[in-house]
């Protein structure tokens, strides 16, 4: 599988990605956002985590207007599988390639910690490694992770499937630590080709790490 | 000219920022505030046009860039 890892001014987790898609075999091709185009044959876009363009204005916001979103929007519209992570999230929700928006964290910290995931829907190339109910351990690290959507988008993301995964406590409670609608960790659109969350899966793949979680995600792309 | 864009989070989203601020001014002793909202302003300086196609030019800004209107409203006020 060919990756393309996208870099912004600003991104800070392209070369964990990468590490992280190369040790489970694949091809990874970093991606300067002034590119007009993608490299071809490839199967995956990921937006990493960052600070691009240093948040200003609103996290993702700058991002989301560099030449290469350009491509990447219609690589997603032609079916082309988009993940973002973290700030590729917020840019995504900036692109309108996701639907909603992430704001300031309730109790206005940096939250940066382990927390533990619960996957709701699992009928997706991003988690269809896991089942539905079965809990993760990833770490997090964000300002503006506090997931915000109206009433009757809320609705439409649940009939349709696109609620992926939820924070929740160590017994498996919901447990929204950022201020996020239904406690959204991650979402994807409603053709399911374009995804993003929060979380890091890129940083829980050795048991170095403190957990080997995210390794599940990312082989999900490959079947 | 110039244009100011003040920039919001909508009434019925919680502002976390506003929030803490009416608590802290709470705590030093400000009585009566019924809400606190914080923004941003964003000033522009403008060459010189009508006040028509300035408003028009500003709108499209704060639709494309400035504004999130998923989560935030705006109000754009010409400065001559």
């Amino acid at each position: 599988m060919k990756v393309a890892v996208l870099r912004f001014p600003g991104t800070n987790c392209e070369f964990d990605t990468e590490y992280a898609f190369k040790k489970l075999g694949h091809d990874v091709a970093i991606v300067w956002h002034n590119d007009n185009a993608l490299p071809d044959g490839i199967d995956l876009v990921v937006v990493p985590g960052g600070f691009s363009y240093g948040d200003y204005l609103r996290s993702g916001s700058i991002a989301r207007f560099a030449p290469v979103m350009k491509s990447v929007s219609q690589y997603a519209s032609k079916g082309g599988k988009v993940l973002g992570i973290c700030n590729g999230f917020q840019i995504l929700t900036e692109a309108g390639l996701l639907p909603g928006a992430l704001k300031r964290n309730t109790n206005l910290h940096f939250i940066s910690k382990y927390q533990h995931l619960k996957v709701v829907n699992n009928n997706n190339a991003f988690l269809n490694q896991y089942q539905a109910g079965d809990m993760l351990y990833v770490p997090i690290a964000h300002a503006d992770g506090n997931y915000y959507i109206d009433d009757a988008g809320l609705e439409e993301l649940k009939i349709n499937g696109q609620i992926l995964l939820q924070y929740v406590d160590s017994d498996g409670n919901v447990d929204s630590i950022n201020g996020s609608v239904e406690a959204i960790a991650g979402i994807c659109n409603k053709e399911k080709n374009v995804f993003g969350l929060m979380p890091h899966p890129e940083r829980a793949i050795e048991d170095i790490l403190g957990s080997k979680d995210g390794i599940k995600m990312l082989q999900g792309f490959i079947s | 000219m110039k244009a100011i864009v003040n920039v919001y989070l909508k009434q019925g989203v919680l502002d976390p920022q506003g929030k803490a601020a009416h608590h802290a001014l709470e705590s030093l002793g400000f009585h009566g505030i019924e809400d606190v909202r914080i923004g941003k302003q964003i000033v522009i300086k403008l060459d010189s046009m009508s006040k028509e196609e300035a408003i028009t030019k500003v709108k499209e800004m704060s639709e494309t860039l400035l504004a999130n209107t998923v989560i935030e409203d705006y109000d754009i006020e010409i400065v001559q």
